[in-house]
């Protein structure tokens, strides 16, 4: 990594009110150069008017944003120039065909005709659109259609790009090939913002903010999230009829502090692992589940999500 | 209560065609009583056509379909009664209170007068929605709503019950609660029936069909599909050039994918690639070292990825 | 301004309009459609008003006017009446709309008193109608007395002439008062208010629909780029619309046309800059299309319909209402056209109406440039 982080984005006491809730209370955090921020959240945590407020579409009530040193409230246009936006509903004309679409953003964005047509084809290309540049947007599969929208974000090589929810309803193998090319922006130096309500999907993130109903909750690199867990995890994996006396048994053994079952096992976080496998283990047995196996288990971002959010929740 | 032995949803060779277009071809499954099945599956592959041919609205070309032993190819209209519907966004009446709308399916399921006031009270409590049961629907936070909508769909006591993408977007407190309250259902008897695309929600579910342009492509619990002998498997690494050791690594043979997870790579590896030591040493011959190379439980989306596939299908036009 | 980024914009305008069936639709065949059916549905004059004749004399002379008023295409003659009983009974019954009584003494006081008057009884459930009609009756006596004047004069060149009555009338410029010929030049110009203000009145609301719009707010596009950018195609639309509304009234209505097109070119390009300015600023104001095209009807179609001048005359209104139609804009190019069509005006005898709508578009389009704001909000 070179030279010292440059910080592209800082957002200071962000608040954005609507009749009859506020969507954003009181949001600070700053964005490195060539990161690749997430906004992680449910629906309604308040994602989407944070992005709109970056994208200087939305003025934020109070609080300040800085984009590369600028104000943008006060001279939106100035960041509108160093950014691109992507919206969480398609933002492109379904009656355009993909190159018209491309072509369009391109003017818009003044590039230059030389190199309009070599990052056209180099952008469609490593979407796998190339044979698609005919075809009206509207005709495209979800998947197609977030990478156009990428495409067009691209055209004119920002050095920062916000993503709201790119990749929502779009099916797993376009999500891969999605993150395949903003990882490949990042190794360019683009800056990049994205949110996002797929826990699995923050785990690629460099750095997390976690927001939760307006408020970001933590702000971190994944691993220093993950180590925000009281604890560590283990699985125990049985079958759909055991999960419930499982789940009972676990709760009652000592050092156990939080457990769930999903569809063939029960989640378990305890305070040491070492220590209190056999002692699950010998639970188990006592209540007649001798079929199920207990591992340990690297800790997920939903884990630590569900075990903060828990916890506030009791505080609170 | 049926018989444990008898299975509460079956599908034998079931085929349903639309003009040359086959939406299901060849499709077998069962489902217990008290389990809870996912199906998991790209938009188009077929989900929602096996979901309606169970739910008694459309006829399958070939094969069998049988609901608590009812066929459905004979008699698709008996299994009304006995099925019960959820979809996430399109269940409740937005401008009916939370006890209107669990009147209102009482009434179109027909529960019998003498059960409706008991069975409401229970929907309620289950939905935790003792203060707001005389609140409109609208007013109501999305966990409240999803909740109530499953006690809608069960008030009638259903033997089957069918969920369309129920927690997609929701936070994951609301949605474990969901998941508790379903799984507390199947305890009861009730075979559960799920449809998504979201690897979360396919996690819940006690066995996953994977689905893929009409066909089952893998069946088995959500662990049995992440260790599915056809995926290759999971290494991480971290290295101090990420960058570099990408480009070394993508499309070496033996390596099916390269991913970046954060600081580390996501490596999946097949055939000679397996074999422990071989990443290292191709990491080494280019000069690359990393600090951490360890062995990493694959995810569910590592198999719908590498079991569904990908292909020109994805990219049908819309009409 | 970026003129590569309204070139955009307009390309992009022109490709959707091209490809939307709708407004396909709205923008080529709406105006045709009006142009026939209003150009021959609406005509304000009257033909084969049912006619009831009393004639009390039964001469060689009152046969003789009743001639005229048979060859008259304004009247059609249903039925002789004999008593004054059976003529309001012809009435009421809607038999006829108007009664013609020559008196007994017809020729008699034309020849003595070199004067008579004829009783035209009309049917007054409708004024408008009436008052035609009688007009009519007055036009064929006209005719009757000229040409009885005409013959009497020959032999008994001392004679007194008969004197008729009435109302001495000259027309100019629409000799036949023909009504369609300046009705015409009206329908034009409510074509293109509607025309314009409908097409235009979607475009933003549209985009922000669909969510589009989002997104180009994020670019540097600045809002006069955008509006430029969109009426372009617009203007095309809507001079090409007006040039064919006008061959069809020239070729087809054989409305005369006595200007030049110049003239009309750069009017009526002044008029579509006012009408599609108020449906850009109802699009910017109101972010539904269902509610946009509302709105543009109301503030268009109404007006230009009721007020400009086409098809009510102005100075017949009520002084209020009079005052009010300086704001419909509609009334000028009204005028204007009128004007070019009938009377042949140019550019210096316009210089009023021109001026009017010179400023109209001025303020509208500060004031939709105004109301177009860079925010989702």
């Amino acid at each position: 990594m070179s030279g010292e982080a440059e910080m592209v984005i800082r957002a200071q006491s962000l608040v954005k009110r609507f009749p009859g809730v506020t969507a954003v209370k009181d949001a600070s955090f700053t964005v490195q150069r060539a990161e690749l921020f997430g906004f992680v959240g449910p629906d309604g945590a308040g994602k989407t008017t944070m992005m709109r407020m970056l994208a200087a579409v939305m003025k934020p009530d109070e609080g300040e944003i800085r984009v590369e040193g600028v104000d943008a409230v006060a001279r939106p246009e100035d960041i509108r120039r160093r950014l691109s936006y992507m919206p969480q509903r398609f933002g492109l004309y379904e009656d355009l065909t993909v190159d018209e679409n491309v072509r369009f953003y391109a003017d818009v964005f003044e590039v230059p005709r030389k190199l309009r047509e070599e990052r056209s084809a180099r952008l469609l290309a490593a979407s796998g659109m190339q044979d698609f540049r005919d075809r009206l947007a509207g005709q495209l599969s979800g998947g197609m259609k977030q990478k156009l929208g990428l495409a067009c974000a691209l055209i004119h090589a920002p050095n920062i790009v916000l993503l709201d929810e790119p990749t929502t309803g779009v099916d797993p193998v376009s999500r891969r090939d999605f993150w395949r090319i903003l990882h490949g922006l990042r190794a360019q130096g683009v800056t990049i913002v994205i949110s996002t309500a797929y826990l699995d999907e923050a785990e690629r993130c460099t750095r997390l903010a976690l927001l939760y109903r307006g408020e970001i909750r933590h702000c971190e690199t994944p691993d220093a999230l993950r180590r925000k867990l009281p604890g560590q995890m283990i699985v125990v994996a049985c079958d759909a009829p055991q999960l419930a006396p499982a789940v009972r048994t676990l709760s009652g053994v000592p050092g156990v502090l939080g457990v769930r079952a999903v569809g063939d096992a029960a989640r378990a976080m305890v305070d040491d692992q070492t220590l209190r496998i056999p002692e699950i283990e010998r639970a188990l047995i006592a209540a007649g589940l001798s079929h199920a196996k207990v591992e340990r288990v690297p800790t997920m971002v939903e884990d630590v999500f569900l075990a903060l959010l828990q916890g506030e929740a009791q505080q609170g | 209560m049926n018989a444990a032995s008898q299975p509460a949803v079956v599908a034998e060779n079931l085929v349903k065609r639309f003009g040359d277009f086959t939406a299901v071809d060849d499709v077998s499954f069962s489902i217990a009583a008290g389990e809870v099945m996912g199906f998991l599956g790209p938009n188009g592959a077929g989900k929602s056509t096996i979901m309606r041919i169970f739910c008694g609205l459309l006829r399958p070309d070939a094969g069998r379909a049988l609901v608590a032993g009812i066929d459905l190819g004979r008699d698709p209209e008996a299994v009304r009664s006995r099925i019960g519907y959820m979809s996430q966004k399109f269940s409740l009446y937005a401008d009916l209170t939370a006890a209107e709308n669990l009147r209102f399916f009482a009434d179109i399921y027909r529960v019998p007068p003498s059960e409706v006031a008991a069975r409401m009270r229970r929907a309620i409590e289950t939905a935790g929605l003792e203060e707001h049961a005389q609140a409109l629907v609208s007013t109501l936070a999305t966990g409240w709503k999803q909740r109530l909508a499953l006690g809608c769909a069960i008030l009638h006591r259903p033997e089957i019950l069918f969920l369309d993408e129920p927690t997609a977007g929701v936070d994951p407190l609301a949605r474990r609660r969901f998941w508790d309250l379903i799984h507390a259902t199947a305890a009861e008897g009730v075979a559960v029936l799920v449809s998504t695309h979201y690897m979360d929600e396919a996690e819940y579910c006690n066995r996953i069909a994977l689905i893929d342009r009409g066909r089952v492509v893998a069946l088995g619990t959500p662990r049995e599909l992440r260790r599915d002998p056809r995926i290759g498997a999971v290494l991480v690494v971290e290295c101090v050039d990420l960058t570099g050791a990408m480009a070394a690594l993508q499309g070496a043979p033996g390596v099916h994918d390269v991913a970046v997870f954060g600081q580390a790579l996501h490596v999946t590896v097949v055939d000679e690639m397996r074999a422990p030591g071989r990443l290292a040493a191709l990491l080494r011959e280019q000069g690359l070292q990393c600090s951490r190379i360890e062995a990493a439980e694959p995810t569910l989306e590592d198999s719908f990825v590498q079991l569904v596939g990908r292909g020109p299908v994805q990219e049908r036009p819309r009409p | 301004m970026n003129a590569n980024r309204v070139i955009a914009i307009a390309r992009k305008e022109f490709l959707q309009v091209w490809r939307d069936p709708r407004s396909l639709a709205i923008a080529l065949l709406m105006p045709l459609m009006q142009m026939f059916l209003l150009g021959y549905g609406v005509s304000l004059d009257l033909r084969n008003i049912p006619l009831c004749v009393f004639d009390q004399e039964g001469s060689r002379h009152s046969e003789a006017l009743l001639q005229h008023f048979r060859a008259s295409r304004y009247f059609e003659i249903t039925q002789p009446v004999h008593t004054y009983a059976a003529l309001r009974h012809a009435i009421d019954a809607g038999k006829c709309r108007l009664a013609i009584v020559v008196p007994y003494r017809f020729s008699q006081d034309l020849s003595v008193l070199g004067r008579s008057s004829v009783q035209a009884i009309a049917d007054a459930t409708d004024s408008n109608t009436a008052t035609l009609a009688v007009g009519y009756a007055q036009a064929v006596l006209n005719a009757f007395t000229s040409d009885v004047e005409v013959r009497w004069a020959g032999p008994q060149r001392d004679t007194l002439r008969p004197q008729p009555l009435a109302v001495e009338s000259r027309v100019w410029f629409n000799e036949e008062l023909e009504s369609r010929d300046f009705i015409i030049p009206g329908l034009v110009a409510m074509i293109m208010a509607l025309v314009g203000a409908l097409l235009t009145s979607l475009t933003l609301s549209r985009e922000w629909e669909r969510g589009t719009m989002e997104l180009l707010i994020s670019t540097p596009v600045t809002g006069t780029e955008l509006m430029v950018g969109k009426l372009l195609p617009y203007f095309a639309i809507g001079l090409l619309d007006a040039a064919v509304c006008v061959l069809l009234a020239v070729f087809w209505f054989d409305v005369p046309f006595r200007g030049q097109p110049a003239t009309l070119f750069v009017t009526t390009f002044l008029f579509l800059t006012v009408v599609l300015g108020i449906g850009y600023a109802i699009s910017a104001s109101i972010r539904s299309q269902v509610g946009a095209s509302q709105v543009a009807l109301m503030l268009t179609m109404l007006p230009t319909a009721m007020l400009s001048g086409f098809t009510f005359p102005i100075d017949q209104m009520p002084r209020i209402i009079q005052g009010i139609t300086y704001v419909v804009y509609g009334r000028y190019y009204v005028s204007i056209l009128k004007a070019i069509f009938l009377k042949g005006s140019g550019l210096g005898d316009l210089v009023l109406p021109i001026g009017c709508l010179l400023a109209y578009a001025l303020v509208i389009a500060a004031i939709a440039s105004r109301q177009f704001r860079k925010s989702v909000e």
